[in-house]
C-alpha cells in the first residue's frame, strides 16, 4: 500500500505546479525506495528504463526540417491558405479550421497552428468578422468572448484529436516506450495511430456540429440582446 | 539490415552537435548549463545501446545501468532547477518569411509531407523486406523520412548550408526546453511504478471495487479514470502510466484479452478529453484566454466541456465494442 505514496507525490507535484521534471524525479526515487529497492537498484531502474524508452524522444529529429521550413515561411503560407476561407459564416469557418487543424496535425504539422501562431492573429479575428458580417451588427461583449472561446476550442480540439493519428507524436511514442519497456511488448506506433482515426472522426462530427450551432446561437442571442436593450433590430434579422 | 540503434546514435549526434552550437552561443545567458543538458542527453543515446533490453546473446556490448541512472538524475536537476536558457535565434524577418511564402506557395508543404509519406511506405511496403530490424520499421521510417525531408526541404527552399536547419532546429529545441524530455521521463516513471508494484496495488483496490469479470465496468473505470486523473494533474501523459499499470494492462489486456493497441490508444485519448476540461492544463486552456484578452479565463474550457464529455462517451463505447 505504501508505494502508492509515489502517486500522491505525482498528484501533489502537478497540482502545486512544481517543475514536472522534478516531480518525476522525486516520485521515482520515493516509489523505488518505498518499493524496497536499494539506492543502487533505483539508479539502475532509472538508467535501464531511460535506455528502453529512448524511442519517445526520437521525434526531436523532426525539428531541423520544421525549423528550416518555418524559416522559409511555412506558417505564413498556412495563414495565407486559411485567409482564403474569409467568406464563410463564423461557425462554418471554425468547422473548416477544425478540420484543417486535425488533418495537418495528423501529418505531424502540429506546430503550424496554436493560440499564439494562428488563433489570436487570424482565426479569432476572422471568426468575429464573419459573425458580424452575418448579423450585420457589432457583437456584444459577451458574444465576442463566446466567438473567441470557440475559436480557441476549435484549435485545441483539432490538435488533440488529430495529432494521435501521427506516429511520431509524443503521446503515441510514450505509449510504445512505456508498454514495450515495462511489459516487454512489440507494439508498433502505426497500430496505435490507427485507433486514433475513429475518434478523430467523432471529434470532427461532434465539435463541428457544435460550431455550426454557434451560428444560430449567435443570431438568437443577438436578437435577444437588441430586444432587451430596446435597440433597433439588426438589418436582415426577421424578428 | 538497418538497426534501430543506428537511429538512436543519429539522434544522439544531433543533440551533441546542437549542444556544441549552444556552448558557443554568447546570446544565451545559460549557455554552459544548456549545453551540458543537451550534450548529456545526446550521450545517453549511444550509452543506452549497452543498457537497453535485448535478446540474450545479440548485444554487441553491455554497460552498467547505474551511471545512466545518475545521468538521468543530472538531467532532471538541470531541467528542474531552471538551468536551461535560450539564445537569440538568428532567423529571417517577418517580411522575408512573407515574401518566401509568396514565392514558394504551397510547395513549402512538400518536405513536411515527405516525413509521414516515407514513414508510411517504410511501415507498410518495406516492412516485410527485411531491410529494417523487426518491429522497428515505423520508427526507422520516421528517421529516414526526416533525412529525406531535409534533402527535399533544402532543394525546395534553395537553402545550401546544412548549418541553417541545424540552427533553426536548435532554436526550437531551446524554445521547448525540458518539455521535450518530459514524455520520456514519464515513461521512466511508469516503469519504476510497475517495478515497485504501484500498478498491482491500485489494481487490487480496483479489483475489490469492480465485480469479477465485468468487462464494461472495467472499460468505464479505465476511461473515466484516465479522464479524472488528467483533470487533476492537467497532463494525460502523467495519468497514463498510473492508470495503465493499474487497470489498462493487468485487467483489460491480460485478464480480459483486450486488443492492446486499441485499449492503450483510446485510453490516452480519454485522457485528452480530460485535458480539454481542466485549468491545470494552462498552456492549452488558460494561455489562449489570456492571449485573446477574454474577461472569463474559463471561456475556452466552457466551449470545450460538452465536446470533451461526448468524446469521453465515444472513447468508452468504442473501446468496449471494438477492443475485445
Amino acid at each position: 500500500m505504501i508505494v502508492l505514496l509515489g502517486v500522491v507525490v505525482v498528484i501533489l507535484g502537478f497540482v502545486t505546479r512544481r517543475n514536472p521534471a522534478l516531480v518525476v524525479g522525486v516520485a521515482g526515487i520515493v516509489t523505488g525506495l518505498l518499493g524496497k529497492m536499494d539506492p543502487l537498484e533505483v539508479l539502475a531502474a532509472f538508467g535501464r528504463s531511460f535506455a528502453d524508452s529512448r524511442s519517445v524522444t526520437v521525434f526531436a529529429i523532426v525539428l531541423p526540417v520544421i525549423g528550416l521550413l518555418e524559416r522559409y515561411g511555412l506558417r505564413e503560407q498556412a495563414r495565407r491558405l486559411i485567409g482564403r476561407l474569409g467568406k464563410l459564416s463564423a461557425g462554418r469557418f471554425l468547422a473548416v479550421y477544425l478540420l484543417v487543424r486535425q488533418i495537418t496535425a495528423a501529418f505531424g504539422l502540429n506546430n503550424i497552428g496554436g493560440p499564439a501562431q494562428t488563433v489570436r492573429p487570424l482565426v479569432a479575428p476572422m471568426a468575429e468578422a464573419a459573425a458580424e458580417r452575418k448579423l450585420n451588427a457589432s457583437l456584444t461583449g459577451r458574444l465576442r468572448e463566446k466567438v473567441r472561446s470557440y475559436a480557441s476550442s476549435s484549435d485545441t480540439v483539432g490538435l488533440f484529436f488529430g495529432e494521435d493519428c501521427f506516429i511520431a507524436i509524443g503521446s503515441i511514442l510514450l505509449i510504445t516506450g512505456f508498454v514495450n519497456s515495462t511489459y516487454g511488448q512489440e507494439i508498433e506506433p502505426t497500430e496505435l495511430a490507427l485507433w486514433a482515426v475513429p475518434l478523430a472522426v467523432c471529434a470532427f462530427v461532434i465539435h463541428g456540429a457544435r460550431l455550426l450551432l454557434l451560428d444560430r446561437q449567435l443570431e438568437r442571442e443577438m436578437a435577444l440582446a437588441s430586444a432587451e436593450h430596446d435597440l433597433p433590430l439588426p438589418k436582415g434579422a426577421d424578428k | 539490415m538497418i538497426k534501430v540503434e543506428w537511429l538512436y546514435w543519429l539522434v544522439g549526434l544531433v543533440f551533441v552537435v546542437m549542444a556544441v552550437q549552444m556552448a558557443a552561443d554568447r546570446t544565451n545567458p545559460k549557455r554552459w548549463t544548456s549545453a551540458a543538458f543537451w550534450g548529456l542527453l545526446g550521450l545517453t543515446f549511444p550509452y543506452g545501446t549497452g543498457v537497453a533490453a535485448v535478446e540474450p546473446g545479440t548485444a554487441a556490448w553491455r554497460l552498467p545501468a547505474e551511471p545512466l541512472g545518475v545521468a538521468v538524475l543530472a538531467l532532471i536537476v538541470l531541467a528542474g532547477f531552471n538551468f536551461l536558457g535560450k539564445g537569440v535565434p538568428v532567423t529571417t524577418t517577418a517580411e522575408q518569411r512573407e515574401a518566401s511564402a509568396v514565392r514558394l506557395g504551397s510547395k513549402i508543404f512538400i518536405p513536411a509531407l515527405t516525413i509521414p509519406f516515407v514513414a508510411i511506405v517504410c511501415a507498410s511496403v518495406l516492412d516485410e523486406s527485411g531491410l529494417f530490424e523487426t518491429g522497428k520499421a515505423t520508427l526507422l521510417g520516421l528517421g529516414l523520412g526526416c533525412v529525406v525531408a531535409l534533402v527535399v526541404g533544402m532543394l525546395v527552399t534553395g537553402e545550401k548550408k546544412v548549418s541553417v536547419p541545424l540552427h533553426s532546429g536548435r532554436s526550437m529545441l531551446e524554445a521547448m526546453g525540458s518539455a521535450l524530455l518530459l514524455p520520456q521521463l514519464l515513461a521512466v516513471l511508469g516503469s519504476i511504478f510497475a517495478l515497485a508494484g504501484v500498478g498491482t496495488q491500485v489494481g487490487e483496490i480496483v479489483n475489490t471495487l469492480l465485480p469479477e469479470n465485468s468487462k464494461y465496468l472495467a472499460v468505464i473505470a479505465y476511461c473515466v479514470g484516465m479522464f479524472l486523473f488528467t483533470v487533476i494533474v492537467g497532463n494525460a501523459f502523467a495519468a497514463f502510466p498510473v492508470m495503465t499499470a493499474a487497470i489498462g494492462w493487468p485487467v483489460l489486456i491480460e485478464q480480459m484479452n483486450g486488443n492492446a493497441p486499441a485499449v492503450l490508444a483510446i485510453g490516452m485519448l480519454a485522457g485528452f478529453c480530460g485535458t480539454l476540461c481542466t485549468p491545470m492544463a494552462a498552456n492549452f486552456n488558460i494561455v489562449p484566454a489570456t492571449l485573446l484578452e477574454l474577461k472569463d479565463q474559463y471561456g475556452p474550457i466552457k466551449a470545450q466541456i460538452p465536446t470533451a464529455l461526448a468524446l469521453l462517451v465515444c472513447c468508452t463505447v468504442i473501446m468496449a465494442l471494438f477492443a475485445f
